[in-house]
């Protein structure tokens, strides 16, 4: 199983084309469904920080999880069961990442798959796709 | 939700706001410039002062922000404190997706706040909130700072802020966002600083519909392949704007000295070369850009009185900052040149405007028409980077006549000083960097914001180097088509960089999928309109380009087309405004 890989967030020129992309797998554009988020850290003078699901083999945020809406996923993180979720917030606030992000609209968390989508639109190298390591 | 047809308007006197659909503005007008030479001309009564609360703050976004890479930019506009008339900047960071993601169009600002105050705005509306402990600081860097850790919306929210310049109403003071982007020119931050507003933060999480999900994909991966493989955009990303450098001084068309010169054998320890070698230490996109065209140098420095203590600056820099505030006063060396651009960029002035107003002041100290009295005891000398240092914070404080006539613009300091001869501005903007030859000039003097970018007159002159120039009349026809298209790049809010991207069959496309009606054919003619309407409005605001100033330094110096002639610029001009209006 693959995972999405921070590969050198010193190459991020902040333009976020990672977040529209992930977005754009819904079909619309915005970034309200993005799982991924290129932020400053602290100040454009010192660069992006790229916050991202790293995939973990025993997830925070699925132990918390008081409806099992949350599953483990094959080669880490996980994968939700948006019918069950009740919107309580409790996985984001779990994540020591801050890598759960939430859809107002929907009132459901946005979390990775990784799909690798958004590697395919990040012109300068920061993102890849790779095998996970055996844990 | 598909266009952005709201428009948020938020009354800093009265501190209430209100949210109008104006479906009316955006489907004909389509965004941007569009809709914001409607707002304006709406909401500034017929003879506001400038500086008064009856002058709005507009900014406006399109329909294609959040859906398209390179559609990144907010107007602003706003009756404009330096030439009394149009106000129009735009600039991107991540100004223009925070704008729609927040749910809206456009934000109209009116009134005036009795004391300091910035707002906060999202989905949900305005919070009015208190500035007075942020107020008089003076480094535009450091109000961002404070700012960012009292807001929410890490990644998706826009800072545009003003520093000391604002507050003290120089009249080409910036608003700077996200640290590295700004509304530069025209004055929109001194009109901020009238209002006693030193920020406005605006962010988002709306989700944008499109109406062909499959059109709307292809369309999308058509446009990022051609961004990430053109030469052009290669060149914006790799060394810059700066890479013009080194060929205008080779040309001989980069202003230098006032414009006394147009080359300098030392124009290579400024060019875009040898600052990306020697210190590049970062590149920066605007929101949904793959370009980072935006370029900044890390300057590590020792302390003076500490050995072995450094600190490192990271300074923007862009080919008009290098023009304006290297070459234009003679500094050739390029930590000097650095320091001045910080300085400028700290106190949030308008670099171009500044360089030229520094330039007229030397030169006016030269010739011995102004002297240490007026420059209380500084020598303003080419070359000389702490001195200028120095009056760039007299501009902002203005602690004498002629400091705050140096804070009015070239225009204003010369009409009081004299050397109105070499003192450069046009419609009352100071000089942009191109001394390329006569279209150039047409173009600032016929531009509706004075500006290079209004119609690129200077690309015509260089064409002309190569074939030959076109006469007057073909020349005013050929501006006044691209300034007019350029209205559509910009009520699309489509970063211009990527005008040979966005041709007419792309725009259609992305025009569909934005839920748009209009048919691609009626583009020319309601960009046409705008251009129109900008410059009724400047009329309506006292402009007559029957007095447009040409100062004589222009015809003096030759440029690569050799002596710019003044017959060619008077009889391009008319023949301009005879077509626009025909």
């Amino acid at each position: 199983m693959t995972r999405l890989t921070v590969v050198d967030a010193d190459r991020c020129v902040g333009c976020q084309l990672c977040m529209f992309a992930c977005n754009r797998r819904f079909g619309e554009g915005g970034l309200a469904k993005s799982a991924i988020r290129v932020r400053s850290a602290g100040g454009f003078e010192r660069g992006f920080v790229v916050v991202a699901c790293r995939a973990c083999p025993d997830p925070p945020c699925m132990k918390v999880c008081p409806v099992d809406a949350l599953g483990p996923r094959k080669g880490g993180g996980v994968i939700l069961k948006a019918s069950k979720c009740i919107g309580c917030h409790r996985c984001v606030d779990a994540c020591p990442m801050h890598a759960i992000f939430w859809d107002n609209e929907a009132n459901k968390p946005d979390i990775c798959v990784h799909c690798g989508y958004c590697v395919n639109y990040c012109p300068h190298e920061v993102l890849a796709i790779k095998e996970a390591e055996p844990k | 939700m598909r266009l952005p047809t709201r428009v948020l308007i938020a009354d800093l006197t009265s501190r209430r706001f209100s949210v109008e659909d104006r479906a009316d503005l955006f489907q004909y007008y389509i965004g941007g410039s569009g809709v914001a030479i409607n707002l304006l001309s709406e909401y500034c009564p017929k003879g506001a002062d400038p500086l008064g609360p009856d002058n709005p703050i507009i900014f406006a976004v399109g329909p294609l922000v959040g859906l398209y890479p390179l559609a990144s930019k907010t107007v602003a506009m706003f009756k404009s404190p330096l030439t009394g008339n149009l106000g129009e900047s735009h600039a991107g960071g991540r100004s223009a997706v925070a704008i729609r993601s927040a749910g809206y169009g456009a934000l109209v600002i009116r009134g005036a706040s009795e004391s300091p105050i910035y707002l906060s705005i999202d989905g949900k509306g305005v919070q009015f909130r208190d500035a007075s402990g942020i107020w008089g600081i003076a480094s535009s860097v450091t109000t961002g700072r404070i700012i960012r850790e009292l807001e929410t919306g890490a990644g998706t929210r826009t800072i545009m802020r003003i520093g000391g310049a604002g507050e003290h109403l120089v009249r080409y003071a910036s608003v700077i966002t996200e640290t590295y982007r700004h509304f530069g020119r025209l004055g929109l931050g001194a009109v901020f600083g009238s209002k006693k507003l030193k920020a406005v933060t605006v962010s988002g999480d709306h989700g944008i519909e499109v109406s062909d999900r499959k059109l709307y994909r292809e369309t999308y991966d058509d446009i990022y392949k051609r961004a990430v493989s053109s030469p052009v955009m290669k060149k914006y990303h790799d060394i810059g704007t700066a890479s013009n450098i080194m060929p205008l001084n080779l040309q001989k068309g980069l202003p230098t000295m006032n414009l006394k010169a147009t080359t300098s054998p030392e124009a290579e320890h400024i060019s875009g070369e040898k600052l990306a070698e020697n210190y590049l230490g970062r590149r920066v996109a605007c929101a949904h850009c793959p370009v980072a065209c935006i370029h900044i140098a890390a300057l590590r420095e020792p302390y003076a009185n500490e050995p072995y203590f450094y600190k490192t600056t990271m300074i923007p820099y862009d080919y008009e900052l290098i023009y304006a505030l290297g070459s234009m006063v003679g500094i050739f060396d390029e930590k000097a040149m650095l320091h001045l651009i910080d300085e400028v960029e700290i106190w949030g002035l308008d670099a171009m405007s500044t360089g030229v107003v520094l330039s007229w002041a030397t030169e006016a100290m030269e010739k011995g028409i102004i002297g240490p009295d007026e420059t209380l005891g500084l020598s303003l000398k080419w070359g000389d980077e702490p001195p200028y240092a120095k009056a760039v914070e007299y501009i902002v404080k203005q602690p004498n006549e002629f400091y705050s006539a140096l804070a009015k613009g070239v225009d204003f300091a010369s009409k009081r000083y004299g050397g109105e001869e070499y003192a450069l501005a046009f419609g009352g903007n100071e000089i942009p960097g191109y001394h390329t030859g006569p279209v150039g000039y047409v173009g600032y003097l016929t531009g509706a914001r004075h500006s290079h970018l209004d119609a690129a007159g200077y690309s015509i002159d260089q064409a002309a180097l190569k074939d030959k120039l076109p006469d007057p009349k073909t020349a005013a026809a050929k501006l006044l088509k691209e300034e007019a298209w350029r209205q559509v790049l910009s009520s699309l809010v489509i970063c211009f960089f990527a005008r040979g991207i966005y041709d007419k069959d792309t725009v259609a496309n992305t025009l569909t999928t934005a839920g748009h009606k209009l048919q691609p054919e009626a583009l020319e003619a309601i960009g046409m309109q705008i251009l129109r309407e900008k410059n009724r409005f400047k009329e309506r605001e006292g402009f007559n380009p029957k007095e447009l100033r040409i100062p004589g330094r222009v015809f003096e110096t030759p440029s690569p087309l050799g002596k710019v002639d003044e017959k060619y610029l008077r009889e391009s001009v008319d023949e301009f405004y005879r077509l626009l209006y025909a």
